[in-house]
């Protein structure tokens, strides 16, 4: 105990030099969360290499206190969803054991392709197991996986044939698709902390590397673990897990259903549609990542990245219609900050027309973490549907609609924000007027008084919000789950450093990752580590 | 409730018989030889299959261009034209309400989940009980491939109400290429084909579902006391997928009204109007023939998301948008583009109901067969009204149900006709819903 309090010390001056140092906290449950759609594809792509396909559609999970992650620690795999995942792993299997890839994949065989072969089939499950499992497997589970095999072959008269059944077997588990995380009384086992280590800074299972320092007890030390967590950092991985946090964050897998009329908005495509998800993240990743510029930049930045498909949608040339050029729009230019992105403004309007309420409503939510809360069930429109209005813009109906006491709660919040926004349509393309009338962008964010969506973006970079909102989201989505009371200090010390740190976005996880607070548990939930794992014994004689 | 089931061979059995090389040729069947003289039930005696299913459609009915509300006898007005043809085989039931004991109607969920699921939910997404669907489906969805098929045709696979609770949702197949695949693709069996060979792959594939179960209680030793539940749901699925394949592993049954169904080509998916109507033309052909052929007895269908995104192509505004934002027409007393939308979806209904009608099935139709319970998640969209949501049931579900009524709630509760649904299915419930929803009043005027 003295040994962890010296050392949590240490890190804490490490970390923040005379900096405030880390509140102790006693954390919050275990979670037990169902891989994500884009952790499934990339476990499979660092096990078995990119050119496994995994075709298929995934069961969607409940978005949940603003995170899908938060949705995946109560998501369990339901008759339709097992079905999917029971056709994927079958899929995956055979491929990974066909003439293609089996040389690479499997790495030994048998001396008579018809016959099992025990040795290489341990050999195998043990090292795919570990990477799968995000643990060694106990000898039960190679054992039943080898005699699936042994069976299957027999049968098929194939042994690469007969090995995928105990592949399929590991992909199906439980295991696999759900994160489990043991414990060690109060700190998360070594696995366990790899395992949320490598979910959040590369979006995968931990990979070999990471696993021997969880094996070889380094995670429990002060230099281990930092040691890791700057490698992982350093990697090119980490942009994977910055993209995948927000993708979460900003609900950007939404775009997969984006519609939008291409009568009214002949510019829109699929391919727009994704480019316009792609272009948020690769700005996200290229000012925070690559650049490590303050985070609040992200609200103002006119430094961008489009495609052919985006060219089009914001009528600018493009300089490799083949691929992704670097764009910045002018000084200028009313496109300010990623939420005046196509990614932005397109995903929160209707298909064939913009939307204030739904675009301020989403800046509240993603990007400030407030809640708005949902309409009444009596909302009154008599106002609105006037047939003899003379309104034409946007303002001038929601201001009629505003004007009943039941609605205008809400609409102040979400309508000024906007408001501000109008001058891009329902896809993002550039507009001066509505209906012929001319737009009127100012409004109020908090107080602060803006003109048009560049002095928006202006004002939500210096809202505390912002910068309070990702470090409340970087952390629930690192835990999986939403902070508990006895965090709240914790939280407190996250948003005070990140600050320090200049709104420094790897900064800010690497706080988080090698805080004690990511790793403490307690209540419900911590299922204890089976110390048999680590030694490959049996844990299970039944 | 067994007359298509026989034992499941074990699985040693069926392996012993892979292992020699066996190939399982039956007798050529005689589908007169399956039924009874009158074509009305199994030769054996037993009864037809019932099968259930549900249609959604969102946005309600425009009030008082739906159903004459003055008379007993079901008399269609404009919006519901359509279904006139079909009015001997229709219930509908008006002025049920939904008291959410004072929880927030949560505009355009609230009213289909009390519908569904009997239950008031407190936060949108709350599916505090399995919607009526999942009832019907753990009773009777058994003996067939799939215990359920679930189609949106909006292109959405989150545009789904069915779910056994909030975070256990069925989504909705929205690509007819893909039910397609799903149903008549690898794993079909024709059960009026003369052959039957198993698949050698099945009895393995069943092999790494029982590995999968030993892992899942390896597994769920190291969980805390709350996620064992959430495990108990994943095993569930895992003995369906079992159930599954131990149904394949065996020759179907005759169905005399199986037919094979064309594949569908290659559509485009999305909320126009006119693509939303040519995926639910395709996904009902597909869904019929999967219910004749028996591949499944339990259906959901929904023809629009519950914010109604379905559009005219080339418009700025949604249905849904419509029916907030479009003036009433002073001459016509209702506003006119979101009542022509509530035609269309009236429209697709009967659509649906002719599809089911126009399949044969010993000597009446699939219909005949099938009890399908339509509605709606408001009564009078514009202002988000779920008192009143519009309900139908048609089909008699094996003459089970009088049809051609109108039936007036009088404030009574939705449950009611959930109820009376189960009820009709055959589940032995004496009462439904919880709190002002629970109900043990089935509607016993239309119950045979």
């Amino acid at each position: 105990m003295i040994r962890k309090l010296a050392s949590l010390a240490l890190l804490s001056l490490t970390l923040a030099g005379c900096g405030p140092t880390e509140p102790q906290t006693t954390g919050g449950p275990a979670v037990t969360r169902r891989l994500t759609e884009s952790q499934y594809r990339s476990v499979i792509a660092d096990v078995f290499g990119p050119q496994i396909v995994v075709a298929g559609r995934f069961d969607p999970l409940l978005r949940t206190d603003g995170l899908l992650t938060i949705g995946a620690g109560s998501a369990t795999v339901g008759a339709a969803a097992f079905e999917r995942f029971h056709a994927l792993a079958r899929s995956i299997a055979a491929q990974v054991t066909d003439t293609t890839n089996r040389d690479v994949l499997v790495g030994c065989g048998p001396q008579d392709l018809r016959t099992a072969d025990d040795s290489c089939a341990t050999e195998f499950y043990s090292r795919i197991g570990r990477l799968l499992f995000r643990r060694p497997l106990t000898t039960d589970e190679v054992r039943d996986q080898v005699k699936l095999a042994r069976e299957a072959t027999a049968v098929r008269g194939d042994f690469y044939t007969g090995l995928a059944y105990g592949l399929q077997t590991l992909l199906e588990a439980p295991d696999f698709l759900f994160v489990v995380e043991r414990a060690n009384g109060k700190q998360l086992d070594d696995y366990a902390k790899a395992t949320r280590l490598s979910l959040l800074l590369w979006n995968t299972s931990p990979d070999d590397v990471l696993l021997q320092a969880a094996e070889g007890g380094k995670l429990k030390t002060e230099d281990g673990l930092k040691q890791e967590v700057d490698r992982m950092i350093a990697s090119p991985r980490f942009k994977d897990g910055v993209r995948a946090f927000f993708t979460d964050m900003l609900s950007l897998d939404d775009t997969t259903n984006l519609q939008k009329d291409t009568t009214l908005f002949p510019a829109f495509t699929l391919t727009a549609a994704n480019d316009g998800k792609e272009q948020t993240l690769r700005t996200l990743v290229d000012l925070l990542v690559t650049r490590n510029v303050d985070y609040r930049d992200i609200f103002t930045t006119r430094e961008t990245h489009i495609s052919n498909a985006l060219g089009l949608i914001y009528r600018v040339g493009v300089n490799d219609p083949s691929g992704w050029s670097r764009f910045d729009f002018p000084s200028d230019d009313p496109r300010a900050g990623i939420q005046s992105q196509v990614g932005f403004v397109a995903l929160h309007s209707h298909p064939g027309k913009s939307s204030p309420t739904l675009r301020g409503k989403a800046i509240r939510e993603l990007l400030l973490c407030q809640r708005v809360p949902d309409p009444p069930g009596n909302v009154n429109f008599d106002k609105f549907n006037d047939p003899d209005s003379p309104l034409r813009t946007a303002r001038e109906r929601l201001a009629a609609h505003a004007n009943d006491p039941a609605c205008a709660g809400c609409h102040k919040l979400t309508d000024p924000i906007g408001l501000a926004l109008e001058n891009f349509d329902g896809l993002g393309q550039i507009r001066d007027n509505e209906n012929g009338a001319a737009l009127d962008l100012s409004g109020d964010l908090d107080g602060v008084k803006y003109a048009n969506g560049a002095e928006l973006a202006k004002a939500l970079h210096d809202n505390p919000a912002a910068a309070s909102c990702v470090v409340n989201r970087a952390f629930t989505y690192a835990a999986g789950r939403q902070t508990v009371s006895d965090e709240k200090a914790f939280v407190v010390y996250l948003e005070k450093t990140f600050a320090d740190s200049g709104y420094k976005f790897p900064s800010l996880i690497r706080r988080i990752a090698l805080s004690d607070a990511f790793y403490a548990v307690s209540g419900q939930g911590a299922g204890q580590s089976p110390a048999a794992a680590k030694a490959g014994t049996t844990e299970d004689k039944s | 409730m067994s007359f298509l089931i026989k034992r499941p061979a074990a699985r040693r059995e069926i392996l012993r018989g892979l292992l020699g090389g066996a190939a399982v040729a039956l007798p050529l069947p005689y589908l007169e030889i399956f039924l009874n003289t009158h074509g009305t039930a199994l030769a054996s005696g037993a009864p037809l299959p019932v099968r259930f299913g549900t249609w959604f459609w969102s946005m309600g009915h425009t009030p008082g261009y739906a159903v004459d509300p003055n008379t007993d006898q079901l008399t269609f007005l404009k919006e519901c034209e359509a279904l006139t043809p079909y009015k001997s085989r229709i219930n509908y039931f008006g002025y049920f309400n939904s008291p959410l004991d004072g929880h927030p109607n949560h505009v355009h969920q609230s009213g289909w989940i009390t519908v569904r699921t009997g239950t008031a939910p407190p936060k949108p997404a709350d599916i505090l009980a399995p919607t009526l669907d999942v009832l019907v489906s753990d009773h009777i969805g058994g003996s067939t491939r799939f215990r359920s098929l679930d189609m949106g045709c909006t292109g959405n696979p989150k545009d789904s109400l069915t779910a056994r609770s909030t975070h256990v949702r069925n989504p909705s197949e929205v690509s007819p290429i893909a039910l397609y695949a799903r149903v008549f693709g690898p794993g079909f069996a024709d059960p009026n084909s003369a052959e039957f060979k198993p698949d050698p792959d099945l009895m393995l594939q069943k092999s790494v579902l029982s590995g999968v179960e030993e892992q899942r209680k390896r597994f769920e030793k190291v969980l805390g006391a709350a996620d064992k539940a959430r495990m108990d749901e994943f095993a569930t699925s895992v003995r369906e997928l079992e159930h599954q394949l131990a149904l394949q592993s065996e020759k179907p049954a005759p169905a005399d009204a199986c037919r094979i169904a064309a594949k569908p080509d290659d559509m485009p998916m999305g909320t126009e109007l006119p693509v939303a109507q040519a995926n639910h033309e395709a996904l009902t052909k597909i869904l019929t023939l999967a219910v004749a052929c028996n591949q499944t007895r339990v259906f959901n269908m929904s023809f629009n998301d519950t914010l109604s995104s379905i559009r005219k192509p080339g418009t700025a505004y949604t249905h849904h948008t419509l029916t907030h934002e479009e003036p009433v027409d002073k001459n016509l007393g209702y506003q006119p583009e979101a009542f022509w939308f509530n035609c269309r979806s009236m429209d697709a209904l009967a659509a649906f109901i002719k599809a089911f009608e126009s399949v044969r099935e010993g000597a009446g139709t699939l219909l005949d067969n099938t009890l399908i319970f339509a509605h709606a998640e408001t009564s009078f969209a514009k202002i988000h009204q779920i008192d009143n949501i519009p309900m139908f049931t048609i089909g008699t579900a094996g003459g089970k149900l009088k049809t051609g009524r109108h039936i007036a709630g009088h404030g009574d509760p939705v449950t009611r006709v959930g109820l009376t649904a189960l009820q009709a299915m055959g589940l032995p419930l004496e009462k439904w819903g919880q709190g002002s929803l629970q109900t043990a009043k089935p509607i016993g005027e239309i119950l045979v």
